[in-house]
């Protein structure tokens, strides 16, 4: 039992540190660290800026054009993105597609869409959730008949991120009504997002951003060999999608990130006649989230050490990972959207945009952290809500 | 980075937890705490021939040159089962005091009879008015002749009633918090001017109040010297908190077992009381803090002979800080989801509950280390 890295995994994140200070784009740093959101031509221009370098698919193997990277690479890559920080690399292209594709697409399919996926030539969405199937995944309705050659596609997908920025969408679909189980009865479709009768429709979250969409499909023609995996078998891939996620699925480098930014913000503010980094109470608050982002990162390793080349097995620690995770990440956003006191208040996104040639209506931070405080609420909900993961690991793990 | 025992640390956990499944059922541990010492001195010389007893001395000093993984092994496979003997006291916190103190002579002496079981040494530090600061002593330390003479009073010294030895604190010099004034020496139990009142904490562990009048004890008896001395108390506090911190991981483990049977077996409503989910979530949720808090035992253990001061004061300070938050959690709800049984004296439980109590309050509580790492916030 050792804590410490090895030499040579030190200095391959020395290695990822110095690339990103190299590398990442003057006026991509400066929107991040005045805590700005990323737009998707940021994305695109940075995330092609590292696949040059084979590391936009850093979970992927290098046959197929990823770094093949050990779990700790992948880790410590990750920690330095989100520490910097830089733009994430697109989840929907490298995290949830790609090992997809890899696993259960064809060789076409593969050839076609993996090297685009990693350079982003493709934006790529996830057509899951819909009104009647959030937690209840496998109720979905949206039907696909099949139609010679062809799949059509009807129905309403619902919570589609970036749907109106995206070029393709992976979609989970029904192909038979009658299965006996509900779970028996679906199929994982790739559809191109400019196919006629697709319309988009925004959804504005409540921090005041276009992020979501509903997807609405309307005898939408999508080839069968756009089909991955067999028919009537996408439950095992989505299964095998939503289980994938693990290196990334803490977040702890953003939730590091935002620590270090309240950190910052606090030592310029004054509280009680006094810099508010040396309030008391503040400190306490700081000193409280880092022991709980110590014992995950912890975990966290304990995690990555675990586990072996090539092995599927879902270590049920990974549902720390994901509960605390998510914990932390929304009382880490917490703590920076307080720190702005009553600057968290005012919704200068308008404003700012206005103003962007002219003198600063205030400090962009305080309203960005509200923002970012705002749109994480959300990730205790996405990708499974941490009440349906407690229902899963109390059966699955505890066995209840 | 690898979080995989050796081979011996293998087989070192698994002959432990082999002595123990035997030899502590609950019930056994209850004709335990009766015997004359609180504890079980059969036992006790059963893990001298297991090596147990010796396992972090030098080899010289019949000794296995163990380190921190091994303790968190013993000590989780103690709590487990709430062992009551004093491996803490004696091997741990005295181990500790003696291994660093630079004192040859005085390790030499006592080390080999500690790990053949023939000596059991208890660790006399904390004072009625210090609360958790370590620097806070005014038993005093005066010199006569070639030798010292010692004033003051040591409170709540676990297993300090029993003991043979005790390593005491004193001030030599300087005010209430000078930790450079602050000296160890080694005095007998049984010394003249030494009065020890024993007493049960609430978790059946012995402890003691100790008044020191006038004790003379010889030259030979300064352990450690002031201004080298109150480092050597840090690491020891520092040792006896990755040691409970595995000790109460152990215990956790016992709860959250015997609560997920409890919630698997008890009928109400026609039902497995397992089968709603408030229960389901709640059980769940004390899975997370078990696992948080086995992260942190492990940096503890990994951590507790860490070189670079700083580095290891403040990791261990989230230790005890992040162990204390789980084992309080488990332990509430350990006693919340067994309901009535949970309450009672007769039933594990509330033994274990009161255990990870006593480690909470033991070298610092939750909120001490939290100030302490709020302070250093850079």
């Amino acid at each position: 039992m050792d804590l410490r890295f090895s030499a040579e995994e030190l200095a391959f994140r020395d290695e990822v540190r110095g690339f990103i200070r190299e590398n990442l784009p003057e006026d991509i740093r400066e929107r991040l660290q005045l805590g700005h959101k990323v737009e998707k031509p940021d994305i695109v221009r940075w995330q092609r800026i590292l696949n040059k370098q084979g590391w936009a698919a850093y979970n992927w193997p290098k046959e197929w054009g990823g770094a093949g990277w050990t779990p700790i690479q992948r880790m410590m890559f990750l920690e330095e993105i989100q520490t910097f920080p830089a733009p994430e690399v697109n989840p929907f292209n490298i995290t949830m597609l790609g090992p997809v594709l890899i696993q259960f697409g064809s060789d076409e399919q593969k050839k076609r869409f993996l090297p685009r996926a990693a350079n982003l030539d493709d934006w790529w969405c996830q057509g899951f959730s819909e009104p009647g199937a959030g937690s209840d995944l496998a109720a979905l309705k949206t039907a696909a008949r099949l139609d010679r050659d062809h799949y059509v596609v009807n129905g309403q997908k619902i919570w589609t991120s970036t749907a109106h920025m995206a070029d393709w969408c992976f979609c989970l679909v029904r192909t038979n009504p009658q299965a006996a189980k509900k779970q028996e009865g679906i199929s994982f479709l790739l559809i191109d997002m400019k196919t006629p009768g697709i319309t988009v429709r925004p959804i504005i979250s409540i921090d005041g951003e276009h992020h979501l969409n509903e997807v609405f499909f309307d005898d939408v023609k999508v080839p069968v060999d756009m089909r991955v995996g067999p028919e009537n078998r996408g439950w095992d891939v989505a299964k095998f999608l939503l289980g994938n996620e693990r290196t990334g699925i803490a977040r702890l480098g953003k939730s590091k990130e935002r620590v270090n930014f309240a950190k910052q913000k606090a030592r310029d503010l004054r509280a009680h006649g006094r810099p508010l980094s040396e309030d008391p109470e503040f400190r306490r608050r700081i000193a409280a989230l880092e022991t709980e982002l110590k014992s995950l990162e912890i975990t966290q390793l304990r995690v990555l050490s675990a586990q072996k080349p090539g092995e599927r097995r879902q270590d049920p620690l990974t549902a720390v990972l994901k509960l605390k995770g998510t914990e932390l990440l929304q009382a880490t956003t917490e703590l920076a959207m307080d720190v702005a006191g009553p600057l968290a208040m005012p919704d200068w996104a308008d404003e700012l945009e206005a103003l962007s040639n002219e003198p600063e209506l205030g400090p962009v931070w305080a309203t960005e952290a509200t923002r970012s405080y705002l749109f994480l609420r959300a990730a205790s909900i996405y990708g499974g809500t941490n009440e349906i993961m407690k229902n899963i690991v109390s059966k699955a793990v505890l066995g209840l | 980075m690898d979080f995989d025992l050796t081979e011996e640390q293998r087989l070192l956990s698994d002959s432990v937890d082999r002595l123990l499944a035997d030899t502590y059922t609950f019930e056994k541990r209850k004709t335990y705490v009766t015997e004359p010492e609180g504890w079980s001195r059969a036992l006790w010389s059963q893990y001298a021939e297991l090596g147990l007893l010796g396992l972090p001395f030098a080899e010289e000093y019949g000794g296995f040159g163990g380190g921190g993984i091994e303790t968190m092994l013993v000590m989780q496979a103690f709590g487990r089962v709430l062992a009551l003997e004093p491996y803490l006291a004696s091997v741990v916190l005295s181990g500790t005091a003696l291994r660093l103190a630079g004192n040859q002579a005085l390790e030499a002496a006592l080390l080999p009879r500690m790990a053949e079981g023939k000596l059991v040494v208890a660790f006399a530090h904390g004072e009625r008015q210090a609360r958790y600061d370590l620097s806070d002593v005014l038993t005093s330390a005066k010199r006569k002749g070639g030798g010292w003479v010692l004033d003051g009073a040591k409170s709540v010294v676990t297993h300090g009633g029993v003991a043979g030895k005790l390593i005491v604190s004193a001030r030599i010099k300087g005010d209430r918090n000078d930790p450079a004034g602050i000296a160890l020496f080694l005095v007998d139990g049984n010394a003249n001017g030494v009065a020890r009142r024993a007493y049960r904490l609430r978790d059946g562990m012995g402890a003691a109040e100790i008044a020191l009048a006038g004790v003379e004890v010889g030259g030979d008896a300064l352990l450690c010297d002031a201004g080298k001395a109150f480092p050597v108390i840090e690491r020891v506090a520092e040792a006896g908190i990755a040691a409970t911190a595995a000790e109460a991981v152990g215990a956790m483990e016992t709860m959250q077992a015997m609560t997920l049977e409890y919630l698997k077996t008890r009928q109400q409503f026609g039902r497995a009381i397992g089968d709603n989910q408030a229960l389901q979530h709640r059980a769940t949720e004390m899975f997370v803090a078990l696992e948080q808090g086995r992260s942190l035992a492990m940096l503890a253990a990994m951590m507790v002979d860490e070189p670079d001061a700083a580095e290891r004061q403040r990791n261990i300070a989230i230790v005890k800080a992040g162990v204390g938050q789980a084992a309080r959690f488990v332990s509430q709800n350990a006693v919340q989801l067994h309901g009535g049984i949970g309450m009672t004296e007769e039933y594990a439980i509330g033994h274990y509950f009161r255990r990870v109590m006593v480690i909470e309050h033991s070298f610092g509580d939750t909120a001490h280390h939290l100030s302490r790492l709020a302070e250093q916030v850079a």
